[in-house]
């Protein structure tokens, strides 16, 4: 039988049992539902965490105190440029009278960062690293550990000892295979011993976050971060749950407008942020909503894969007689089984193209009554229309070569 | 025209015995040749001998009727020459083609292009109209679309249902529901149309319209074989053939079965 016969006749079985190919398309129908509805939320969340206000969505337990922001959060105005600008940076001295009345849970670091070059005995010429100056629980919050040697001790932080902390890509460039712990690198002319080699930070979209090298605030390494030695970059306060965290902003806001010795009138001439780790945060949760969005809505499909080959089961012992009588007529097994093959898929596609449309839909209602921004991604309405026609065929293979086996003396039979 | 020794087949008093030995193709005007035709079927682990050796041979423009009482096997022996099975042992040709010996796609495009087959209970598809039900066999020949509609006409024309070629079977009276069977087992131009009590689930008013179409058909040349338990719808077929045990009781001309079995045809 042509294939576009085998489509027709297909399409008329469907519309001749409307209410049995709606119940069969409903799994189907709603697993795709669901997918494109979860990952347009989640598409439009991301997007809307990578360009819009981030600490509006999601509060995490740790703030920055820096001069400005250091991310760019919405359109900034020139006035808005120049007001940054006049601001006076963070000192080293600002940090101990904003960090005075933090209760005891929380924790802080403060740090300045710059690209600088490093160089050993081994790397010839001098090596680009991120270089890093921190004093306080730079590495209980970071969560950072070593996997050689050790990391740097508070005193040596606080005596500004010349040891440093360096990442792996940072080793492979300064002390290439060779075991850095020990050994010696300079930076600034200035000589540092490396102490610890840190775990991998990993890589965000092919780039390394492992070509650093970590020392005390206090060593001379921060006179190669900023035009000024004592200008800290930023102070990182990490609380122990949100509502604190409000709190102790409140506090280091306080203390630092009495530092600047601002009157109520003025705007604050520093900035409190916790978009950094917001950020982090929402990548991490992003995770989980894409796996989410593809288990759900996988849930559906293998419930509308039963679904179909249910009713194709159902649909074969029904139509026996049918069968019997094609058989009759010079069908042969091919004929059959493409013909039951073909209601399948055909079923499962038109129930993901239903599922698209409400998938959509339903999408734009959520971004419409919700805080919750959705993007219908392009590639999820292929997916989802791909998998609906896959779903039928895989649940119509067994159904479909039951039929073209029968014999069609036993299916005449049949009443 | 052939003689019946051509065929490995000779004439014993009333019935057809063979002679010659089996694998000779039979010439071109014998539409339907089996020759020691048998089929078992185990129900069960009892092995039931349903043909015991059938030789059969029907010429082309035959109007054959195969009766015979229930378990005789002429149920199983119009399944074999309808090409729905395959005999154990012995051998059928169709229209020149040793079918006994086919595989399962071949004997359905054998069903297609060779048989048009009328059941007693029509065997329609419901939600089918009556063309799309004609026109059903040709799609499985391949045939366009078009060419398709043309030929279901024609074919429901000839059974004189030009008028509601869009109706579906339930829109239709029983007769004229197997007069759509009959349209669709013509509408291939097949070599044999085989007829399963074409008449069992109609009136005898009704009947009698559907034999005279197929004597109709007969007289036009085409070749029917005709099941039945029924002696008077036998006995509108020219020939008789009588089947008991699975075997050939009689094989005779319609006057001398009308005469052996005292019927007045055309009363019921």
């Amino acid at each position: 039988m042509p294939f576009f016969d085998a489509i027709r006749l297909a399409l008329n079985t469907i519309r001749t049992q409307k209410l049995k190919s709606a119940f069969t398309l409903l799994g189907v129908c709603i697993g795709v539902m669901f997918l494109i509805s979860v990952v347009s939320i989640v598409e439009g969340m991301g997007r809307y965490m990578e360009e819009d206000l981030i600490g509006k969505l999601i509060s995490v337990n740790t703030f920055e105190l820096r001069h400005r922001p250091n991310i760019n959060m919405g359109d900034i105005d020139e006035a808005t440029w120049e007001e940054y600008r006049k601001r006076p940076r963070l000192d080293i001295t600002d940090v101990a009278p904003a960090t005075a009345n933090l209760p005891a849970d929380t924790r802080w670091y403060l740090y300045s960062e710059d690209m600088v070059m490093a160089s050993s005995s081994t790397s010839g010429k001098p090596r680009q690293v991120r270089g890093l100056a921190v004093q306080g629980a730079f590495f209980d919050i970071k969560k950072m550990g070593v996997t050689r040697g050790r990391l740097l001790s508070e005193q040596e932080l606080d005596r500004g000892e010349k040891s440093v902390v360096i990442g792996i890509d940072a080793a492979e460039r300064l002390f290439p295979n060779l075991d850095p712990i020990g050994r010696e690198l300079k930076m600034g002319g200035v000589p540092y011993r490396v102490v610890g080699l840190a775990e991998s930070q990993g890589k965000v979209m092919g780039m390394s976050f492992d070509n650093f090298v970590i020392a005390s605030f206090r060593s001379p390494a921060r006179r190669l971060l900023n035009s000024r030695p004592n200008i800290v970059d930023a102070v990182v306060i990490q609380s122990p749950n949100v509502p604190a965290m409000t709190e102790n902003m409140e506090l280091v806001r306080a203390a630092m407008r009495g530092q600047r010795q601002l009157r109520p009138a003025q705007k604050d001439n520093f900035s409190l942020q916790t978009a950094d780790s917001a950020l982090e945060f929402w990548n991490k949760i992003k995770g989980y909503l894409v796996l989410a969005g593809v288990a759900l809505p996988a849930i559906g499909l293998v419930v509308g894969a039963i679904v179909i080959m249910n009713i194709m089961l159902v649909a074969v012992a029904e139509r026996t007689r049918e069968i019997g009588i094609r058989k009759a007529l010079g069908a042969k097994r091919r004929d059959i089984l493409l013909q039951f093959l073909i209601e399948a898929s055909t079923l499962g596609t038109l129930g993901s193209a239903i599922g698209v449309a409400l998938g959509i839909g339903l999408a734009q209602l959520i971004a419409a009554v919700s805080p919750l921004p959705a993007s219908v991604a392009p590639w999820s309405i292929v997916v989802g229309v791909a998998l609906g026609a896959g779903v039928g065929i895989i649940s119509g293979v067994y159904p479909a070569s039951r039929a073209s086996r029968l014999d069609p003396i036993m299916a005449l039979r049949q009443e | 025209m052939s003689t019946l020794a051509d065929i490995g087949l000779s004439t014993t008093g009333e019935r057809l015995a063979v002679t010659a030995s089996n694998g000779a193709a039979p010439g071109q005007d014998w539409v339907i040749v089996t020759r020691q035709l048998k089929r078992e079927y185990d129900m069960g682990g009892e092995i039931v001998r349903a043909l015991r050796g059938v030789d059969l041979a029907i010429r082309r423009n035959e109007y054959v009727a195969i009766m015979g009482p229930s378990g005789s096997g002429k149920s199983t022996l119009m399944n074999l020459i309808g090409c729905l099975d395959t005999p154990n042992e012995g051998e059928y040709w169709l229209n020149g083609m040793l079918v006994s010996e086919m595989s399962d796609d071949a004997l359905a495009r054998v069903r297609n292009k060779e048989i048009g087959f009328v059941f007693q209970t029509f065997n329609l598809l419901p939600r089918a109209s009556a063309l799309q039900n004609v026109e059903l066999p040709l799609v499985y020949a391949g045939v366009s679309a078009d060419e398709r509609k043309k030929r279901a006409t024609e074919a429901l024309e000839r059974v004189q249902l030009g008028q509601r070629i869009h109706h579906r079977p339930n829109e239709l009276s029983g007769g004229q529901r197997q007069r759509v069977a009959i349209a669709r087992a013509l509408v291939n131009r097949p070599s044999i149309l085989l007829a399963d009590e074409p008449t069992g689930n109609l009136d005898s008013t009704t009947s009698e319209e559907i034999m005279k179409v197929f004597e109709e058909l007969a007289r036009q040349g085409q070749t029917v074989v005709m099941v039945t338990h029924e002696p008077d719808i036998a006995a509108h077929a020219r020939r008789v053939v009588v089947l008991r045990d699975g075997v050939i009781a009689s094989d005779e001309q319609r006057e001398k079965f009308i005469e052996r079995v005292g019927l007045t045809h055309s009363a019921h």
